[in-house]
C-alpha cells in the first residue's frame, strides 16, 4: 500500500482503526520525499526529528484508546512564510535563510492543537511574489505532471508536494491567487477562503488586505478538515472576523439541484486557452446535468483587476518589506560602515529581482505627486470590481470560472513580467473582493491538469465546497497521480 | 532697524499612560533593561499585526475634550514610511489626514493679558526604540544598540497653530498644556525621562509683513528652560541671517542645550516623502456620541476651573490659585492639605513661602516632598490656634523636614509650646512691668511705641514662647 | 516614458535598494512597462467612488489595556546580526 497516496480522511480512519500507526506513515512520507525531492523541489526546510516525535505522541494517544482529532497524526507540510516557532521559515529569500521564528502563526497554534504532524516548509515564489515559484532563493520548484513545467505560483512547494505525494495536506497562501493557480496547475484542491476567515498571525505579509492562509489537498473533504482547523478569529489579527465557522464537512453533499451557477462572460474571451476553455465548458454541462441553473452574468471591471493589483499589492509590500532592514534579524551586509549603508546592501543583496521590481513599484506608486494617480485610483477601481461581484451575487450563488487561463507553461524564464502578471486575472478579482474561491481539478489539456474555479458570496465557503464536491464527486481527475515525467 | 515679529508654532509628543503598548500587550514600564518589554509585534519580526489598545483611544478623546477639540468620529490609522534603526517596522503607525481631535485651543495668561493659542490637531501614533550610542553623541559614535522597550508606547501628538509670538508665550502655552494633560491623567509629563517632547516651528518675519517667514523646526527640547532659551536664540540667529541679507533655510535644527545653541540636523538633504497610505492591518475606529459623552462626563476638573474654585471657595487671590493649580501635584497637595487645616490661606502661604523654596533648593518636586499635607494642615493650624508663633512655626517646620513626626509631637518634643496659661503671663508680665519704670511712663504719657518694647522683653524671658497676643492683652491691662 | 533612470534611482533610494548601472536601462523599461499599462485605468470614471481600504465592514477592534509578557530577552535577540549591550547593535546611524 502506497500510504503517500492517500487523502488525509482515509489515513484518520486508517489511524484510528490502528491499521496504520503515524510514525509508520510519517517514515513512509519522508522515504517518498528521499525518493522525488531531487526531481521536484518542493520543500525548503524538513523537519523529520520532531515530526517523529509529534508522531510518536500522537500513536501513544491512539494506544491508549483516546481520541484525535482528523488531522492527528497526518504528515502536512507548511508555506515557508508561515511563521513556525523554532523552525526555520525564510520566504524562499536569501534575506530570511537564517531566521528562526520565536513564534507561531495563529494557523500553526491551532495546527500542534490537533495534534497534527509538519514535515517541514514548502518552496514559494520569494515572498510569495510570483506565479510560478521560479524566483526561490533556494531554486525553482517542478511541477510533478511534468517536470520541464512551472508548479505555478506562488504556493508552488506546496501544490507540488501534493501532487508528487510528499504530504498529504498542505498550506498556501494566496494574494492574488498563490493557492489556486499552483492548486490548479498540480492537479489539486486549493482554496482561498474569504478574506478575515483565517488569521494573517504569522503569515510573512505581502499585501496584506489581500493575503489569506488556506489549504492544499488532494480532495475538497481534506480541504473542508484543513479548514475547519485553522478558520476562526484571532485576538491577534484585527481583520479575523468575529463571525460562526461552521463544520466545513457538513457541506460535503453530493447535489447541487438549483444552485445557479453564474459564468461571467468576461472570464471567457481572450487569451483563455481554448483546450483549457472546453474543459472548463465540460464541467459546466455536467453541473446543468445534475440540476444546476446556469446563468450567464458580466463582471465589467475585470479587466482592470490585474493593474488593479500590480498597484495595491506593490505598495502595501513596499511598506511590509521596510522592516527587512538587517538591524533585528536576517541578512546583513557586514562591510558597511553606517546604519544606511547596511540597510540599503543588506536588502539589495538579500532580495531577489522581482521583490526588488515590486518594492519599488510600490514606493513608486505612494510617493509624493503619484499617489492619487495610482494608489488612491487602483483602490476606487477596487470598490467598482468589488460592486460587480455584489451585482452578479444578484443572480447566482457562485461563479464558475477556468482558475487560470492556461495550464503550466515551460520553466525557461522567458516570458516578461507583465506577461506574467495578466495571467492572473482569473484569480486577482476575488482577492479584490476578498471573497472565497476554490479550485478543482476538471480535466486535462496537453496531459497537463487544468483547475475550475468556484466563486463564493463572503463568507459562504459551504456553498463553493458544496459545488466542488458534487463535482469531484461525479469525476475521477482527483485520482489520477501525477507522473513525475520531463526530463528534469 | 527693522522691527521682526517672532512666529511660534509647538509640536508636542505626549507618552499615553496605558499600561501596554499602543498595539501589543507589552508593559509600558519606563527603565527596565534593554529589549525586556517587547514581543514579535514591537519588534517588528515578520508576520506579526498590531492590535489598537481601547485605552489609547480613550486617552486621546479626553486630552481632546481638555483641550477643546472637536472629537471626530471616524477615525483610521496611516503607516508613515520611513527608515530608521529605532522604527522597528520602518514605518510608523500614526493618524494621516484623519486627526482623531481638530480645532481646539488653551487659554494663557502672559503679563496678565490673556491669549488664545489654537490646537490644529492631535492624533494617535506610536512610539520608536531608543538608540544607545557608543560614543558621547551621534556623530561621534561608531556604532549603536538599539532597545524596542519604547517601541510602540502609545503617543497623542499635539500640534499647535503658529500663534505663539514670544518664547514666554510659547512658556505658558507649555505649561498649560503639561498642567492639562497631567490633570486628565492622560501622560505623566516627565520631560526629563522624554514622556513629553517638545519641537517647536519657530519663523520670523518684518512688522507689517502679510507672510511668516521660512521656519526652522527645532528638536530635542527636553525642559521648559530648553524651550526658552531655544527659541530666543533661534530667533537671535534669523534675525542676523536676515540682516545680513541672507535668507532662512527651511531645516529641522537640534537644540545643543550644553553650547546653548541650535544646530542643524542634516549634513545632506535626504527627501522626506512619508508615503502615507491607510494601515490595512488596522480596522477604523467608529466613536459615537455616547462613548464620547461618557469621557466628557468623566473629565476630572482641570486647571483654570481649580483655579476659579480655590478663588472662590479658599479666597485664594487669583495669582496665587494660579501657582498652586500649575501642576496637579501642588493642587493636590494643596486639596489635601485644607481638609484638615482650619486657615486655606495659610496652607497655601506655606506651599507658595518656604514649601517651594525648599522644593526648589533640593531640586525636586512636590511628589517626593517628605512632608504629608496632613501635617503641614497641622502645622498651619498651631498656629492658627496661637500655639506656635509664626517664628517658632518655621522652627518646627525646619524640623519636619528632617524627621518624619506630626508637628504636635515636635512641638512637645523640642518645648516650644506657646505659653498660653494667664498666670505664667501674668508672672512675667508684672516682672517686666517692675523692671522698665520707663517705658511703663512712656506708654502712660501717650507713646504708644514703648508696648512694642515691653512684649519684647517678655517674649526674650519666655524664649519666644509666650503666647504675643495674651501679652500685649495683659500689659495693656496692668498698665492702665 | 514615465520614468527616467533618475528617477529609479530616486525610487530606490527611498526603498533602500541600489540597481546596479548594467541592470538600470532593462529595470527602467519593465517599469514603464508596466506604468504605461496602468494608463487603461484612466477611461474609467471614478469620481465620487470611495477608496477600498478594507473589504470588512468591520471598526472597532480594540484591545484591553492589560499588560503581559512579551518574548524574553535572549529570544528578543536570538536572530540579530549583531548584539552590544543587550541592545541590536547597528554601524554608525549618521552616514
Amino acid at each position: 500500500m502506497e500510504l503517500y497516496k492517500l487523502t488525509a480522511h482515509e489515513l484518520h480512519e486508517k489511524l484510528v482503526n490502528k491499521e496504520v500507526s503515524s510514525v509508520e506513515l510519517t517514515n513512509a512520507l519522508y522515504e517518498r520525499i528521499d525518493a522525488v525531492e531531487d526531481k521536484v523541489n518542493a520543500y525548503v526546510t524538513l523537519d523529520k526529528e520532531n515530526a517523529l516525535a509529534q508522531a510518536a505522541k500522537v500513536d501513544a494517544k491512539i494506544a491508549a484508546g483516546e481520541e484525535i482529532a482528523p488531522l492527528a497524526g497526518v504528515p502536512g507540510a507548511i508555506k515557508d512564510n508561515i511563521s513556525t516557532k523554532g523552525l526555520r521559515t525564510t520566504c524562499s529569500s536569501k534575506m530570511l535563510s537564517n531566521l528562526i521564528p520565536i513564534y507561531d502563526a495563529h494557523v500553526i497554534k491551532n495546527l500542534r492543537a490537533d495534534e497534527t504532524i509538519f514535515l517541514g516548509k514548502t518552496n514559494m515564489d520569494e515572498f510569495a511574489m510570483g506565479s510560478t515559484t521560479e524566483s526561490s532563493f533556494f531554486g525553482a520548484t517542478h511541477n510533478p505532471w511534468n517536470l520541464d513545467r512551472v508548479p505555478g505560483g506562488s504556493s508552488g512547494g506546496s501544490a507540488a508536494a501534493i501532487a508528487a505525494g510528499e504530504a498529504i495536506w498542505t498550506l498556501g497562501s494566496d494574494t492574488g491567487g498563490s493557492i489556486r493557480q499552483p492548486a490548479s496547475f498540480n492537479g489539486c484542491v486549493g482554496i482561498k477562503p474569504t478574506y478575515g476567515r483565517v488569521s494573517r498571525y504569522g503569515c510573512v505579509a505581502f499585501a496584506s488586505s489581500l493575503d489569506q492562509i488556506g489549504p492544499i489537498t488532494k480532495d475538497v473533504t481534506d480541504a473542508a478538515l484543513v479548514l475547519n482547523t485553522i478558520c476562526g478569529k484571532d485576538e491577534h489579527d484585527s481583520t479575523s472576523l468575529d463571525v460562526e465557522v461552521p463544520d466545513f464537512t457538513k457541506a460535503l453533499v453530493a447535489d447541487v439541484k438549483g444552485l445557479r451557477i453564474g459564468l461571467p462572460k468576461e472570464y471567457f474571451g481572450e487569451g483563455l486557452d481554448p483546450k483549457v476553455k472546453a474543459e472548463i465548458e465540460k464541467a459546466v454541462k455536467q453541473y446543468e446535468a445534475m440540476g444546476a441553473e446556469i446563468v450567464e452574468v458580466s463582471l465589467p471591471h475585470t479587466e482592470y483587476a490585474v493593474i488593479t493589483y500590480y498597484i495595491i499589492a506593490p505598495a502595501e509590500a513596499s511598506a511590509n518589506l521596510a522592516r527587512f532592514d538587517g538591524v533585528r534579524y536576517g541578512y546583513r551586509n557586514t562591510s558597511a560602515t553606517s546604519a544606511p549603508e547596511m540597510t540599503t546592501l543588506s536588502r539589495t543583496e538579500g532580495f531577489g529581482a522581482e521583490v526588488k521590481r515590486r518594492i519599488m513599484l510600490g514606493t513608486y506608486v505612494l510617493s509624493s505627486g503619484y499617489y492619487d494617480a495610482y494608489y488612491k485610483k487602483a483602490m476606487q477601481v477596487r470598490t467598482l470590481i468589488r460592486k460587480d461581484f455584489e451585482e452578479a451575487f444578484k443572480q447566482c450563488d457562485v461563479l464558475l470560472t477556468p482558475t487560470s487561463p492556461v495550464v503550466a507553461y515551460p520553466i525557461d524564464g522567458k516570458m516578461d513580467p507583465l506577461s506574467i502578471y495578466l495571467l492572473d486575472v482569473t484569480t486577482i478579482p476575488v482577492n479584490m473582493a476578498g471573497l472565497p474561491g476554490i479550485s478543482v481539478p476538471c480535466g486535462f489539456a496537453d496531459g497537463m491538469p487544468v483547475g475550475m474555479q468556484l466563486i463564493g458570496k463572503p463568507l459562504d465557503e459551504a456553498t463553493i465546497l458544496r459545488a466542488a464536491y458534487t463535482f469531484e464527486q461525479a469525476n475521477e481527475y482527483h485520482k489520477v497521480f501525477a507522473p513525475l515525467g520531463g526530463n528534469k | 532697524m527693522t522691527k521682526y515679529i517672532t512666529v511660534i508654532g509647538l509640536e508636542v509628543h505626549a507618552e499615553l499612560k496605558t499600561k501596554s503598548k499602543a498595539f501589543c500587550s507589552c508593559s509600558t514600564a519606563f527603565g527596565s533593561a534593554p529589549n525586556t518589554h517587547v514581543c514579535p509585534v514591537c519588534l517588528g519580526m515578520p508576520g506579526a499585526l498590531p492590535v489598537l489598545n481601547k485605552q489609547v483611544v480613550e486617552f486621546a478623546i479626553r486630552a481632546g475634550l481638555a483641550l477643546n477639540c472637536e472629537i471626530k468620529k471616524f477615525n483610521k490609522f496611516d503607516r508613515k514610511n520611513y527608515f530608521y534603526p529605532d522604527l522597528a517596522k520602518n514605518y510608523q503607525i500614526s493618524q494621516f489626514d484623519k486627526p482623531i481631535c481638530e480645532n481646539g485651543h488653551i487659554d494663557v495668561n502672559v503679563n496678565g493679558e490673556e491669549k488664545r493659542i489654537g490646537i490644529t490637531r492631535i492624533h494617535m501614533e506610536e512610539d520608536a526604540g531608543k538608540l544607545v550610542h557608543s560614543g558621547a553623541t551621534i556623530s561621534t559614535s561608531d556604532s549603536s544598540a538599539v532597545d524596542y522597550n519604547r517601541a510602540g508606547v502609545p503617543l497623542i501628538e499635539i500640534v499647535s497653530e503658529p500663534d505663539m509670538r514670544s518664547a514666554e508665550e510659547a512658556r505658558a502655552y507649555m505649561e498649560n498644556l503639561k498642567a492639562i494633560l497631567e490633570y486628565t491623567d492622560v501622560c505623566d509629563c516627565k520631560m526629563q525621562e522624554g514622556s513629553l517632547r517638545c519641537d517647536a516651528n519657530i519663523s520670523i518675519m518684518p512688522e507689517g509683513a502679510k507672510e511668516f517667514g521660512t521656519r526652522a523646526e527645532i528638536k530635542n527640547l527636553n525642559s521648559f528652560r530648553a524651550l526658552v532659551r531655544a527659541i530666543e536664540y533661534e530667533v537671535e540667529r534669523q534675525k542676523e541671517i536676515l540682516e545680513d541679507g541672507g535668507h532662512i533655510v527651511q531645516e529641522t535644527r537640534t537644540w545643543d542645550d550644553a553650547n546653548g545653541v541650535t544646530l542643524s540636523m542634516r549634513s545632506k538633504e535626504e527627501a522626506h516623502d512619508y508615503r502615507y497610505f491607510p494601515e490595512p492591518d488596522l480596522v477604523p475606529v467608529q466613536l459615537d456620541d455616547a462613548w464620547i459623552e461618557r469621557v466628557r462626563s468623566e473629565l476630572p476638573e482641570l486647571p483654570a476651573q481649580r483655579q476659579a474654585r480655590l478663588v472662590k471657595e479658599h479666597g485664594l487671590p487669583e495669582y496665587d490659585a494660579s501657582l498652586i493649580v500649575a501642576t496637579k501635584a501642588m493642587a493636590e497637595y494643596f486639596d489635601e492639605a485644607v481638609k484638615t487645616a482650619k486657615d486655606s490661606k495659610g496652607v497655601s502661604n506655606w506651599m507658595l513661602g518656604d514649601v517651594s523654596a525648599y522644593l526648589n533648593n533640593e531640586g525636586i518636586t512636590i511628589s517626593e516632598f517628605k512632608v504629608t499635607p496632613a501635617h503641614l494642615a497641622e502645622l498651619v493650624n498651631l498656629t492658627k490656634d496661637g500655639v506656635l508663633s509664626s517664628k517658632l512655626a518655621k522652627k518646627v517646620f525646619a524640623e519636619m523636614l528632617k524627621e518624619d513626626k506630626a508637628p504636635s509631637v515636635l512641638v512637645k518634643e523640642l518645648g516650644l509650646e506657646q505659653v498660653s496659661d494667664e498666670g505664667a503671663i501674668l508672672k512675667l508680665v508684672e516682672e517686666t512691668i517692675a523692671e522698665n519704670p520707663q517705658s511703663v511712663a512712656d506708654f502712660k504719657a501717650g507713646k504708644d511705641k514703648a508696648i512694642g518694647f515691653l512684649v519684647g522683653q517678655i517674649m526674650k524671658k519666655s524664649r519666644g514662647k509666650a503666647n504675643p497676643g495674651m501679652v500685649q492683652k495683659m500689659l495693656k491691662e496692668k498698665m492702665q | 516614458m514615465k520614468v527616467s533612470a533618475d528617477d529609479v534611482k530616486y525610487i530606490a533610494q527611498l526603498s533602500r535598494l541600489t540597481v546596479p548601472e548594467t541592470e538600470m536601462e532593462k529595470f527602467t523599461e519593465q517599469f514603464n512597462q508596466i506604468l504605461n499599462y496602468a494608463d487603461i485605468l484612466q477611461k474609467i470614471d471614478t469620481a465620487g467612488i470611495e477608496p477600498t481600504a478594507h473589504v470588512l465592514p468591520v471598526s472597532n477592534v480594540l484591545r484591553e489595556d492589560v499588560a503581559k509578557e512579551g518574548v524574553t530577552h535572549e529570544e528578543a535577540l536570538s536572530n540579530a546580526p549583531a548584539v552590544h549591550n543587550g541592545g541590536f547593535k547597528v554601524p554608525r546611524v549618521i552616514e
